[in-house]
């Protein structure tokens, strides 16, 4: 059954302010966080992209306005879940996206408030299934063990009601309740993240095996970058509501073009006692989204910054096939990147010029 | 001027957990979530706890702080004994879940950081108001100066633009945001120690080194301990001195971190390290789970809990007899028949 991948997803400009309140008893005038900043990019189907970067760089933000779980100010949506059957997800109505809905599902960063505590695991894993009249009587069952099975949860689970269960278990429930429709594209958020290290690779080989199943595409947000490099094929980076890098996943890690992202492979935290961190230390304060640098929103803190960095945005470019950076040096940067695990981390120098 | 805390030094004990036993009644019987728990934590030491999802490692920690559900039960000899910063110890499970004296441990000697952010706050007052509360629950200060500490705790955390966010509601912050507030509330009352669920899983590893290091600091200048549960083995590989690792409600092996990373004995502590997806290494393969199903906490495995699932099983041994603590170096025990006599 295996087609020809095709741009399953392809995301362009797209934009998400919320309203913010300020002043006394907010009397002032109302400013915005500007929480996706004008963002493209495509996912192919059968593929996995990571999505990385700062908390509230707007991972979250993306992945529901692609959903649709929220509006996005602006930008387009162009969702294909089959070769020939298209969507424009951006425009369509509300009766529109019910055609579309169970095709797209998302699995939860936070496991205890989006399970409904007053029904029992059989019911919220079915409710999908249900809600859009998909499967009846004994097939609703048979699926959602079939399922609950698939995610390390057993028959005696489905009775009991969410609070009865720990973080780990919870996750496992949201997940069941994703895949409970055969979605063709999933929004990962923190999928894993409360698992424990075996339920977690028990989960991540399960997410491989039903991508190759049923050609599903995901979109894999996490902080877990071992658990990213492991699961995608490419990765982007954000910052403050914009793509900085976007690359095959080996080439993100191994040799970024960027230095926000060459600060983020330092910091991943080796499981091993001998070799400590090293992370290379962003100067300054975390700017915010409510009132972005000018330039390159990443210039206060980055330890290459030059003039024109601090008035010109830098675009997004392609330096190597398939490989984007939005720095002005990505062609005469050399970065560090991750450092294999279990081997002990050479800190190689970069050998572009410092700024004083 | 000399006081009481003065005397408080590293290494003297301050927790001591003894055959722990929590259960909970539910519809379909008994959970026996945790059976048998022995903790000792020394002041200033940071001690990592890892283990199976669902082993008990949360519900250990409501325990200390009597924040378990009305439909829990603390068995008959478990004991709990906390050394205060008075110089006075106390026995916690005698403190009933709403008492002044358990409230005074809450906040004052003993914070704790919930695994989940988003049901810890209040969704309809602001993330200032609320850490407001919490300063002045446990300090004496005026409105004005406790405002100034949460601002202060904010952006020690690496909260942007803290004072703007003071006045937002939680679902207006990110999960790494509000991550960060919690954090700053449990940090806020200088705790002796400090039990963190999970601090750190919602928050970018730049932000989480970050946090790492400003826990480690105020370990330094306040002699706080540490109880850190997490499932990330890199953060524990950083941050722990010495590491119990649980399954199904027990502690099947505990050490120093370099025992438990580099001499690991114990079957279900050797599977957990195989299973991490380390860098570079797990091209196209599949990551290594653990054999065999998570048996159900109501049907309890005879013997060695783990035996289901084990690769070294002895038939007729680990399913029958339930293995003793054995010492493999002072600060090193395993419960597994492999390392019986
Ligand atoms: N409903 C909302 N109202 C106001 N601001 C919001 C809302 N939702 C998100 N934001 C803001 O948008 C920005 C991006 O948030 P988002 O949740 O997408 O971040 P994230 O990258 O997922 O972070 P994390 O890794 O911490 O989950 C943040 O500044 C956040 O405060
Ligand atoms: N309110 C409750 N009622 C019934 N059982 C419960 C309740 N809370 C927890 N349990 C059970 O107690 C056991 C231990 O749960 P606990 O939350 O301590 O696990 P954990 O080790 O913290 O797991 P995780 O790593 O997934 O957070 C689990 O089997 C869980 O199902
Ligand atoms: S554009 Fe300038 S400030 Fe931005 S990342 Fe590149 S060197 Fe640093
Ligand atoms: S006691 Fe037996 S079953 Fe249990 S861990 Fe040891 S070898 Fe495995
Ligand atoms: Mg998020
Ligand atoms: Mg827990």
């Amino acid at each position: 059954m295996s087609e020809q991948p095709h741009r399953l997803m392809e995301i362009k400009n797209l934009k998400k302010s919320f309203p913010l309140q300020t002043g006394f008893l907010g009397t002032g005038g109302t400013e915005t966080v500007i929480a996706v900043d004008d963002v493209s990019f495509y996912i192919e189907s059968g593929e996995t992209l990571g999505l990385v970067g700062e908390s509230g760089s707007g991972k979250t933000t993306i992945g529901r306005s692609i959903l649709r779980a929220i509006e996005p100010t602006s930008g387009s949506v162009h969702f294909e879940p089959r070769e020939g059957e298209a969507y424009e997800v951006t425009g369509l109505s509300n009766r529109e996206m019910k055609a579309v809905r169970p095709h797209m599902q998302m699995i939860f960063q936070d496991p205890y408030s989006s399970l409904n505590p007053r029904m029992t695991v059989r019911d919220i894993i079915a409710e999908p299934l249900v809600v859009n009249k998909l499967l009846k009587g004994t097939d609703i069952d048979k699926r959602v063990l079939e399922v609950a099975l698939r995610c390390k949860l057993n028959v005696e689970h489905l009775r009991r009601f969410p609070h009865a269960f720990s973080g780990g278990q919870r996750q496992r429930i949201g997940i069941a309740r994703a895949l409970v429709m055969h979605p063709r594209f999933i929004v990962c958020d923190e999928a894993v993240s409360a698992l424990d290290v075996s339920v977690q690779a028990e989960i991540l080989n399960l997410l491989g095996d039903l991508q190759e199943e049923f050609e599903l595409t995901y979109l894999f947000i996490a902080h877990d970058l071992s658990a990213v490099e492991y699961i995608s094929d490419r990765v982007a980076v954000l910052y403050l509501g914009r793509i900085v890098e976007i690359a095959p996943s080996k080439e993100l890690f191994f040799s970024p073009l960027h230095p926000y992202t060459s600060a983020l492979m330092s910091a991943i935290p080796a499981p091993d006692p001998d070799s400590p961190m090293q992370p290379i230390i962003l100067k300054g304060e975390i700017p915010s989204p409510i009132n972005p640098p000018s330039g390159c929103h990443f210039h206060p803190r980055c330890q290459f910054v030059q003039t024109e960095c601090k008035t010109m945005r830098p675009e997004l470019k392609e330096y190597k096939p398939g490989h984007y950076s939005a720095c002005h040096f990505s062609d005469v940067m050399e970065l560090p990147g991750a450092s294999e695990l279990g081997e002990s981390s050479s800190i190689r120098t970069s050998k572009i010029r410092s700024s004083n | 001027m000399e006081t009481a805390e003065n005397y408080l030094v590293k290494g003297d004990p301050l927790l001591e957990i003894k055959d722990l036993k929590v259960s909970f009644k539910t519809d379909e019987g008994i959970i026996p979530a945790v059976d048998g728990v022995n903790i000792s934590l020394k002041r200033g030491h940071t001690l990592g706890l890892v283990g199976e999802s669902g082993s008990g490692k949360s519900v250990s920690t409501w325990a200390v702080l009597q924040l378990l559900p009305k439909s829990a039960i603390i068995h008959k000899g478990s004991s709990i004994k906390f050394h205060c910063k008075d110089g006075e110890s106390v026995e916690l499970t005698d403190f009933k879940s709403k008492s002044r004296e358990i409230r005074n441990i809450r906040g004052g000697e003993i914070s704790l950081i919930f695994q989940e952010p988003m049901s810890s706050f209040s969704p309809v007052y602001t993330v200032g108001n609320q850490i407001m509360e919490a300063v002045r629950a446990h300090r004496d200060v005026s409105k004005e100066e406790a405002e100034g500490i949460a601002i202060d705790m904010l952006s020690r955390v690496g909260i942007p633009n803290p004072k703007r966010r003071f006045k937002q509601y939680p679902f207006e912050l990110s999960g790494g945001m509000r991550q960060r507030a919690m954090i700053s509330v449990a940090l806020s009352s200088n705790p002796s120690l400090l039990i963190a669920d999970e601090p750190t899983t919602a928050l970018d590893v730049t932000i989480q080194a970050q946090v790492l290091n400003l826990m480690k600091e105020l370990q330094e200048e306040l002699g706080m301990a540490i109880i850190f549960i997490t499932h990330n083995l890199g953060v524990i590989a950083q941050i722990a001195d010495e590491i119990a690792v649980m399954y199904l409600g027990g502690i099947v092996e505990q050490g120093t971190r370099h025992d438990i990373f580099h001499n690991p004995k114990h079957p279900y502590t050797m599977n957990l390290l195989r299973a991490i997806p380390r860098l570079g290494k797990t091209d196209g393969g599949r990551l290594v789970a653990i054999e065999g199903q998570i048996p159900s906490p109501m049907e309890r495995p005879s013997g060695c809990c783990f035996h289901t699932r084990c690769s070294e099983y002895m038939p007729d041994r680990c399913n029958v007899n339930i293995p003793q603590i054995t010492q493999i170096s002072p600060e090193h025990t395993v419960r597994c028949f492999l390392y019986e006599s």
